[in-house]
C-alpha cells in the first residue's frame, strides 16, 4: 500500500502518459491511472481534459474502480456538462443492478452531478429506488431528493417526489425515516411557508419511536426536526419530553444537546406548578455537566451553549458552579467561555470561591484570558455587594503588579465599582493616580479620567493630572476626549477659582479645534449651560447618576429566545441568529419559543420569570465604549432629581418610574425619535429612569412626536360634564371632555356666560400633571363673550408639559383667566385620550415584555355586563388605540392579547378573556409602572360600555 | 448541512479534500489554509467564519481536519462527526499522520462517500463498514444473501454489529476504569471530590448476543431493596449514587430511562460502555499530610506524611508525589523512609516516587531546602502537592454486579461464556495545598 506515490508525479507531459494509461487494456493499470488522476484533483491540479479518457473506464465490475471514476464525475461533470451525458447510460444501468450497494451508489453519485441533462435522467430511477425493497437504498434515495431539489426544486414538486418523501417517514427501516426527516427538514427550509413537514400527533409518534432505534445521527435528525414542532396543549409537550429525556444519557454529545433543545422549547409550555416541571430541570443539569468532560472542541459548543441556558435558566446550573473552573491544560477558547459562565452564576453563595479562582486566573499567561479574568473580579465587586471590599483589594493587588494590560483592565473596573458604590472606596484612588503615565489603552484613559473628573474634590492635584491628559487632546480618541471634557468641566464647577482657564482651553479646543460633531455639540452645551446659569449646569453635570446594574453583556430577550431554538446548532455558538451569517433564504425563518398554554394558569400565563432569577430580569447594560449617547446620558447629563423620589433602577428595575417613562419611550421610538442614533441593544437600565421631566422633556419630546404620527383614528369621546360652575366662577360655567383623533389630544371646552357682563381676555394654563399635558396654543376666543352665550372650543393639548405624578394620576388641574378674575377647577381625564397609535407591539417583543415584568406588576379586573363578542370588542378597543395582538381560543374561551401604549412611552400589555355568553369579561393588565393598570382598566370600561 | 471536508497536512497542503455542496467552492480549501493554519496567532475558536463560510477544525498530531459549511448546521454534530471520522479512520490504518493519509486516500475517499452524504452524517460504526469498504478493493462479486446482510446491517438497527460472528471461545472482558479527583485543604478538609469512570468492554462473543449489565447503582439496589429488604441491609452500604452517566450507541436508552437497567447487543471487540460520574463517598486512596515550616528568610523545611487508606492485601503502585519548591531554591536535602526522592530544578519540584505501597500504611518524606535570598517581595504562592498513583479497586466503590450474556439462536449459555473483571483506579488532579 503506498498511494502515497500518486501524490508525487509532477513531471511534464504528466497528462498524456495519464491519458495512454487510462486507455490501456491492464485493468490494474487503468486502476493506478485514475489514482493517479485523482490524487492531481485533490492536490487541485486541473485534469480535466482527460474527461472522456475517464468516464470510459466506468464501465467495470471492479467497485474501487467505479467510485473512484465516480469521485472525478462529480468534481468535473459541471465543467463538462456534454460530455457528462456519456455517463448517464451507465448510471441508469447501475440503477438496476442486483447489488443493492451499486444501485445506492448510482443514485447517490447522479445526485451529485448538476448538469441539467442529467437531472433529467435522474427522475426515473430516483423514483424507483425511492421504492427499492432494499432500506439502504430507500436511505439513499431520500437524501438524493434533497440533493435534486437543490438543483431543480421545481422539478422535485412535479414528479411527486415530496410526498414519496412524505411517505418515508412511516417506513420500517429507522434510517430510512432519519433521512427522510433529513432531507424533508432541508427542503422545508427553504420553502418556509409550506406545510411540508406537517407534523402532527401521529407523525410525532412515529418519529419518536424511530428515536428509539437509529443511529446517532439519525437521532439528531430526528431530534432537530422535533423541535421545530409546536405541541397543542402542555400534556402533549409533557408527554414528548418524558419520551425525549432518555436522549441526555447518549454518549454522542450532539444528541444530547438536541435533546436539550427540545426539552428547553417545550418546558416553555409546562406549567411550573407541575411536578414534573421540577423534575425536568433536575435532570437537565447532569448531562450539561458532563458535556464539559468531552474533547476542547465539543466543550467549546457545549459552552457556549450553556452560557444561553444559563442566561434563560439559571436555576439549572446554580450549583454547579465549580465545574465551570478552570483547568490548566484547557485550551484558551474553552477557559474564556468558561469565565464568562463563572461570572453569571456568581453568587453570594459561592463568591469566595469564584474571588479565590478569579485571583489564580489574573497571574496567567495569555493576555485575553487575564484581562478577562480582571474585568470579571470587578463584576464580581458590582454583582455581589458583600464581596465588593475583598474585590477591591484584589485589585490593589494586581495592579502592585505594575503589568500593564491588568492595571489598565483593573482601572476600567475600578471606574464601575466606583458607579455602583460612590464615596466608599475613594482610599483606592491614590494608588491608581500613581498608573496614570502607564496607561495607553483609551478605554483605560477615559476611564481614569472620569475618576478624577467624578473625584475632583478629594485629589488634590486634579487640575495637574486633567490638564497632563489636555496636552495631547487631538491625538485621544474620541471617548477620551468626550470624558476629559466631562471631566474638567466637573472639575471647574467643584473648584471655580482655580481652573477657569483650564476649562475656557477644553471647551475651545473641543468647539473651535475639533471636527467631531459629538464633541463640539457636547462643548456647546457645556460652554452654554455654564455661561447662562451656572447653578443648572452644576445641577446637570454634577446629577447623581443613576446606579449601573449587575448583570452585563446580557443577550436581548427576544434574541435569546430564539437562539434557545437554535442550541447545539451554529447560532448558538455566534450567538447570532442564522440570519446574520448564512446567505440566502435558508435559516432566515424566525424561530420563537413556544407561548406557555393550558387554561387553568392563563390567568398569571406567560410568566416565566424563574425563581432563582434575579428580581430585575430586564437586561440592563453598560453602554459600550464608543456608545456617545449611552454615554453622555449616563454620566454627565443626569438630569436633577424633580417631581417624587427615583426608585433606585437596577434593584427595582420592575417598577421604573412611572413618569419619566424615558426608558420605554427610547425602547420604543428610538429609529423614529433619535433619528439612527446608535443604542447599545436593550439599553433600559442605564438610561436615565427619569429622563422625561426637567430636560423640558427635550428628548421625552423627540419621542413623542413619533407617538403622533399615527394612523387616522378617532377614539371614543365621553359627553361634555360640568367641570366648573357659574356659582364658583363669577358667572363662568365651562364644561368639556376630551378627546384624541389622528393622533392629537384635545380638550373639547363650552364655555357660557352666565353673568351679567361681557367676558373677554381668556387664557389657560395647567397645573403640572402626571403625563405632562400641556395646551398647545393659546385659548383663543375670538370675540368678547357676552351675557348668556357659549362658545365652543377646542384646545390642542400635547404632552410635553412638566411632569409631576398626580392623585389620582389622571387628575388634571386647570386655570382659566378671564378679565374678572382666575379660577381654578380640576377635572379627571380619560387614561385613554394618552393612547399613542403605534401602541401595536410586535408580538415577539409582547411575549418576551409580558415574562419581563414581574408578577407583582399584574393586575386583575373584572369588566361587568358588556355584552359584546370577541371581534366586536377587539374592533371597538382598536378605535382607541388598543391594538389586539394575538386571539386564542383556549376551552372555549377567547382570550385577547392586547396591547397599548402611552404617550409617554409607558407600555401596558392586557390579556382580555371572554366567554361567549357571558357578559363579564377578565381583563389582566402587566405594565412596569403599574400605578396606571388602574385607570387603563377604567378606560377599557367607558370604551366596551360606550 | 456540511458542505465539505479537507484534510490538510501541517504545512496547510490538502490531502484529502471532498465538496458535497455547490455553495462550497475550491477558494474555501484555501481560505481555511490561509486564515487558520497560516495565521499568525494561537487559534482562538475551533469554529471560524469566515466571508461567511464557516470552518470547523479539529487537530490530531500535525494533521488538520475541517469541516466547511454555509449553513446553520449543526455544531456539536459536526465535531461529533470529526471526531468520528478520525476514529474510523484510525480503525483502518492506524495513526493518522500525513504517510497513513497519503497511503489511503482512496480508501479515505471511499469511505468519506459512504458516511456523509450530501453533508449529511451516514452509518459509521466501522464494524459495518469493513463489512463492506475494504483494503482488498472489494470483489463486487457477493451473493444475493451477503449484499442484503451488508445492507440490512448498515441501515438496521444494530448498525454496530455484523451478524454471523463466531468464535470457538465466548469470552469477554470489562475494564472499569476510574480517575479520582481531589482538592484537599492543608488541615486535611476535602474542598472537591469527584471521580469520573469508564466501563471498557472487549467482547468477544458468537451471534448477536443480548447482554445485560448491572452495577451497585444505588437507585437499582434501593428499588430492588423493596422487595426483599434483607438485601439492601447487606449491600445497601456498598451501593453508589452515580450523578451522571452516557452510553455507548448500543445501550437502549428508554430501558435505562424507565428501568434503570443496562441492556444492549455490544459491538465486536473493544468499545466503550459507558462513562460516569460520582461525587458522594468517594474512597480516597491516599491522604498526603504537608507540614511546611520557614525557618528564616532562606530555608524551608518540609515534611509530607502519605498514609495509604485501602484493604491492606491491595497494592497500590506507579506511586509518585510532587512537592513544588520555590523559585530561588538553591539546594534541597531529602531524606525518605520508602522510595527514592530527588530534587528536580527544572520543574521546581521534589519529585518522590514509590514503586508499591500497600493499603493502611504510611510513609514520610521531610527536606530541606535552601533558599537563595531575593528582593521579590512577593510571597511565594505555595502551589499545592500533587500525586499519582494506580491502585486496583474502584474509588467510587462501583462494582460489576453482572454481565448476563443471552443468545437464543446459538448453543452457548451464559455460563459458558468466560468473563473477566478488572477494576482500575487512577489519579486524576489529586492535590492537597499546603
Amino acid at each position: 500500500m503506498t498511494d502515497s506515490k500518486y501524490f508525487t508525479t509532477t513531471k511534464k507531459g504528466e497528462i498524456f502518459e495519464l491519458k495512454a494509461e487510462l486507455n490501456s487494456d491492464k485493468k490494474e493499470k487503468k486502476k493506478e491511472a485514475v489514482k493517479k488522476v485523482i490524487a492531481s484533483m485533490t492536490v487541485g491540479k486541473d485534469v480535466s481534459a482527460l474527461f472522456p479518457d475517464v468516464v470510459n473506464c466506468m464501465q467495470t465490475d471492479n467497485l474501487e474502480l467505479k467510485k473512484l471514476v465516480y469521485l472525478y464525475l462529480m468534481n468535473y461533470a459541471k465543467s463538462q456538462p456534454d460530455m457528462a451525458i456519456m455517463a448517464v447510460n451507465t448510471f441508469v444501468k447501475d440503477c438496476e443492478d442486483p447489488n443493492p450497494l451499486i444501485r445506492a451508489l448510482a443514485v447517490r453519485t447522479m445526485g451529485c452531478i448538476r448538469v441539467d441533462k442529467i437531472t433529467e435522467y435522474l427522475c426515473e430511477p430516483l423514483r424507483k429506488c425511492l421504492k427499492d425493497e432494499d432500506p439502504y437504498v430507500r436511505k439513499t434515495a431520500a437524501v438524493c431528493v434533497a440533493k435534486l431539489h437543490d438543483i431543480n426544486a421545481q422539478l422535485v414538486e412535479d414528479q411527486g417526489f415530496l410526498d414519496t418523501l412524505k411517505d418515508l417517514i412511516s417506513d420500517s427501516n429507522p434510517m430510512v425515516v432519519a433521512n427522510a426527516v433529513a432531507a424533508l427538514s432541508e427542503i422545508a427550509e427553504s420553502h418556509p411557508s409550506s406545510n411540508l413537514l406537517d407534523l402532527n400527533p401521529q407523525s410525532i409518534n412515529k418519529l419518536l419511536t424511530a428515536l428509539n432505534e437509529c443511529t446517532e445521527w439519525g437521532q439528531i435528525f430526528i431530534l432537530d426536526c422535533l423541535a421545530n414542532y409546536m405541541p397543542k396543549d402542555d400534556r402533549e409537550a409533557q408527554s414528548i419530553c418524558e419520551r425525549v429525556t432518555p436522549r441526555l444519557s447518549h454518549a454522542n454529545s450532539a444528541v444530547v444537546l438536541s435533546a436539550v433543545k427540545v426539552l428547553m422549547k417545550f418546558m416553555e409550555m409546562l406549567s411550573k406548578d407541575l411536578d414534573y416541571y421540577s423534575t425536568l430541570l433536575k435532570k437537565l443539569a447532569p448531562p450539561l455537566v458532563t458535556l464539559l468532560s468531552a474533547e476542547p472542541e465539543l466543550q467549546y459548543v457545549a459552552l457556549r451553549n450553556i452560557n444561553l441556558i444559563v442566561q434563560k435558566r439559571p436555576e439549572i446550573l446554580k450549583h454547579e458552579m465549580k465545574v465551570f473552573f478552570v483547568k490548566y491544560n484547557d485550551p484558551i477558547y474553552v477557559k474564556l467561555e468558561k469565565l464568562d459562565i463563572m461570572i453569571r452564576l456568581a453568587s453570594q453563595a459561592n463568591i469566595a470561591q469564584v474571588l479565590a479562582e478569579l485571583k489564580e486566573y489574573a497571574t496567567e499567561v495569555d493576555v485575553d484570558f487575564v484581562r478577562k479574568a480582571v474585568r470579571a473580579i470587578g463584576r464580581c465587586a458590582i454583582k455581589v455587594e458583600q464581596s465588593a471590599e475583598r474585590c477591591v483589594s484584589t485589585l490593589l493587588d494586581l495592579i502592585q503588579t505594575k503589568v500593564n494590560y491588568v492595571v489598565q483592565e483593573a482601572i476600567v473596573v475600578i471606574k464601575d465599582i466606583f458607579r455602583k458604590y460612590p464615596n466608599k472606596y475613594e482610599s483606592v484612588i491614590a494608588t491608581l493616580c500613581e498608573n496614570l503615565d502607564s496607561l495607553d489603552e483609551p478605554e483605560a484613559r477615559a476611564a481614569m479620567i472620569w475618576i478624577v473628573g467624578e473625584y475632583a474634590e478629594r485629589i488634590d492635584n486634579a487640575d495637574e493630572l486633567l490638564e497632563s491628559f489636555l496636552e495631547g487632546f487631538h491625538d485621544e480618541s474620541t471617548q477620551v476626549q468626550l470624558q476629559l471634557l466631562t471631566a474638567i468641566v466637573k472639575l471647574f464647577l467643584k473648584k471655580p477659582t482655580e481652573t477657569q482657564e483650564l476649562v475656557q482651553q477644553v471647551l475651545s479646543l473641543a468647539t473651535q479645534d475639533s471636527d467631531n460633531p459629538d464633541l463640539r455639540d457636547r462643548g456647546y452645551i457645556y460652554w452654554r449651560l455654564l455661561s447662562t446659569d451656572p447653578v443648572a449646569a452644576k445641577e446637570v453635570v454634577l446629577a447623581e447618576k443613576p446606579l449601573i446594574s449587575e448583570e452585563t453583556d446580557l443577550i436581548e430577550p427576544t434574541l435569546l429566545d430564539e437562539l434557545i431554538c437554535y442550541i447545539g446548532t451554529l447560532a448558538s455558538v455566534y450567538h447570532k441568529p442564522p440570519s446574520a451569517f448564512v446567505e440566502g433564504s435558508r435559516g432566515v425563518v424566525h424561530k420563537s419559543l413556544p407561548p406557555r398554554t393550558g387554561s387553568s394558569e392563563s390567568a398569571e400565563s406567560p410568566e416565566t420569570a424563574p425563581t432563582g432569577a434575579p428580581p430585575s430580569e430586564q437586561p440592563a447594560v453598560i453602554p459600550a465604549q464608543g456608545d456617545l449617547l449611552g454615554d453622555l446620558l449616563n454620566l454627565d447629563l443626569g438630569p436633577p432629581v424633580s417631581g417624587p423620589p427615583l426608585t433606585t433602577a437596577p434593584v427595582q428595575m420592575g417598577a421604573v418610574d412611572l413618569l419619566g417613562g424615558g426608558l420605554d419611550s427610547l425602547m420604543g421610538d428610538e429609529s423614529e425619535g433619535m433619528g439612527g442614533a446608535n443604542f447599545a441593544a436593550p439599553p433600559a437600565g442605564t438610561m436615565p429612569a427619569n429622563l422625561g421631566a426637567p430636560l423640558g422633556g427635550g428628548l421625552g419630546d423627540l419621542f413623542d412626536l413619533a407617538g403622533g404620527v399615527g394612523t387616522l383614528s378617532g377614539s371614543y369621546v365621553a359627553p361634555k360634564a360640568v367641570w366648573l360652575p357659574a356659582m364658583k366662577a363669577k358667572g363662568l360655567e365651562i364644561s368639556g371632555t376630551f378627546s384624541r383623533q389622528v393622533g392629537s389630544i384635545s380638550m373639547d371646552l363650552l364655555l357660557t356666560n352666565k353673568a351679567l357682563q361681557v367676558m373677554s381676555d381668556f387664557a389657560i394654563q395647567f397645573n403640572r400633571n402626571s403625563f405632562g399635558l400641556a395646551p398647545a396654543a393659546p385659548l383663543q376666543v375670538h370675540a368678547p363673550l357676552s351675557p348668556n352665550q357659549t362658545v365652543e372650543i377646542s384646545l390642542p393639548l400635547n404632552t410635553v408639559g412638566s411632569v409631576m405624578k398626580m392623585d389620582p394620576l389622571n387628575n388634571l388641574q386647570v386655570a382659566v383667566k378671564n378679565n374678572i378674575d382666575v379660577f381654578y377647577f380640576s377635572t379627571l381625564y380619560p387614561l385613554h385620550i394618552l393612547f399613542v397609535e403605534d401602541g401595536k407591539m410586535e408580538r415577539q417583543m409582547f411575549l418576551a415584555t409580558w415574562k419581563d415584568i414581574p408578577n407583582e406588576n399584574e393586575a386583575q379586573f373584572q369588566i361587568k355586563d358588556c355584552p359584546l363578542n370577541a371581534e366586536a370588542v377587539s374592533s371597538k378597543l382598536q378605535g382607541s388605540n388598543i391594538f389586539t395582538i394575538a386571539k386564542r381560543n383556549v376551552e372555549g374561551q377567547d382570550m385577547l392579547y392586547q396591547s397599548l401604549k402611552l404617550t409617554n412611552g409607558i407600555w401596558v400589555l392586557a390579556e382580555l378573556r371572554v366567554q361567549p355568553g357571558n357578559p363579564t369579561f377578565t381583563l389582566s393588565l402587566k405594565c412596569r409602572a403599574p400605578e396606571v393598570s388602574q385607570h387603563v382598566y377604567q378606560a377599557y370600561e367607558t370604551i366596551l360600555k360606550n | 448541512m456540511i458542505g465539505g471536508l479537507f484534510i490538510y497536512n501541517h504545512k496547510g497542503e490538502v490531502l484529502i479534500s471532498r465538496v458535497y455542496r455547490d455553495d462550497i467552492g475550491r477558494n474555501a480549501v484555501d481560505a481555511f489554509r490561509v486564515n487558520v493554519i497560516h495565521a499568525r496567532q494561537q487559534v482562538r475558536s475551533p469554529v471560524t467564519n469566515i466571508a461567511r463560510t464557516s470552518f470547523f477544525h479539529v487537530k490530531r498530531s500535525n494533521i488538520w481536519l475541517a469541516a466547511v459549511t454555509k449553513q446553520n448546521v449543526n455544531a456539536a454534530m459536526v465535531f461529533e462527526f470529526l471526531y468520528k471520522m478520525c476514529d474510523v479512520m484510525a480503525a483502518y490504518f492506524g495513526k493518522i499522520s500525513e504517510e497513513n493519509i497519503k497511503n489511503n486516500f482512496v480508501l479515505i475517499y471511499e469511505l468519506l462517500d459512504e458516511i456523509l452524504d450530501f453533508g449529511y452524517p451516514q452509518n459509521s460504526e466501522t464494524g459495518a463498514l469493513k463489512t463492506f469498504i475494504t483494503q482488498q478493493g472489494i470483489k463486487s462479486q457477493l451473493t444475493k444473501e451477503e449484499q442484503s446482510q451488508i445492507t440490512s446491517q448498515v441501515t438496521g438497527q444494530i448498525g454496530w454489529r455484523r451478524e454471523g460472528i463466531k468464535y470457538r471461545r465466548n469470552e469477554l472482558f470489562l475494564d472499569v476504569l476510574e480517575s479520582v479527583n481531589l482538592l484537599m485543604s492543608p488541615q486535611g478538609q476535602v474542598l472537591s471530590a469527584h471521580v469520573s469512570g469508564r466501563v471498557v468492554m472487549k467482547s468477544y462473543l458468537s451471534g448477536m448476543p443480548e447482554c445485560k449489565f448491572g452495577m451497585n447503582d444505588k437507585i437499582v439496589i434501593e428499588k430492588q431493596g423493596k422487595g426483599t429488604a434483607d438485601e439492601t441491609g447487606k449491600s445497601g452500604k456498598q451501593s453508589i449514587a452515580i450523578d451522571d452517566c452516557t452510553f455507548h450507541q448500543c445501550v437502549r436508552l428508554s430501558k435505562f430511562d424507565s428501568e434503570r437497567s443496562i441492556s444492549f447487543i455490544p459491538p465486536d471487540g473493544e468499545f466503550e460502555l459507558m462513562r460516569y460520574r460520582t461525587t458522594k463517598d468517594i474512597i480516597l486512596p491516599f491522604r498526603v499530610i504537608p507540614l511546611v515550616r520557614e525557618v528564616g528568610r532562606t530555608k524551608l523545611e518540609v515534611k509530607v506524611v502519605i498514609k495509604s487508606n485501602f484493604k491492606p492485601s491491595l497494592l497500590a503502585q506507579k506511586i509518585e508525589v510532587r512537592i513544588p519548591t520555590p523559585l530561588n531554591t538553591s539546594g534541597v536535602q531529602v531524606i525518605c523512609m520508602k522510595g527514592k526522592a530527588k530534587y528536580k530544578a527544572s520543574e521546581n519540584a521534589i519529585v518522590w516516587k514509590i514503586k508499591r505501597m500497600a493499603g493502611m500504611k504510611e510513609s514520610q518524606i521531610s527536606a530541606e531546602i535552601e533558599l537563595l535570598p531575593t528582593n521579590d517581595k512577593k510571597k511565594w504562592a505555595r502551589p499545592p502537592i500533587s500525586m499519582n498513583f494506580e491502585v486496583p479497586f474502584a474509588p467510587s466503590g462501583l462494582k460489576v454486579r453482572y454481565l448476563k450474556v443471552f443468545e437464543p439462536k446459538l448453543n452457548y449459555s451464559d455460563h459458558d461464556v468466560i468473563k473477566w473483571v478488572r477494576y482500575i483506579g487512577r489519579s486524576g488532579i489529586y492535590e492537597t495545598r499546603c
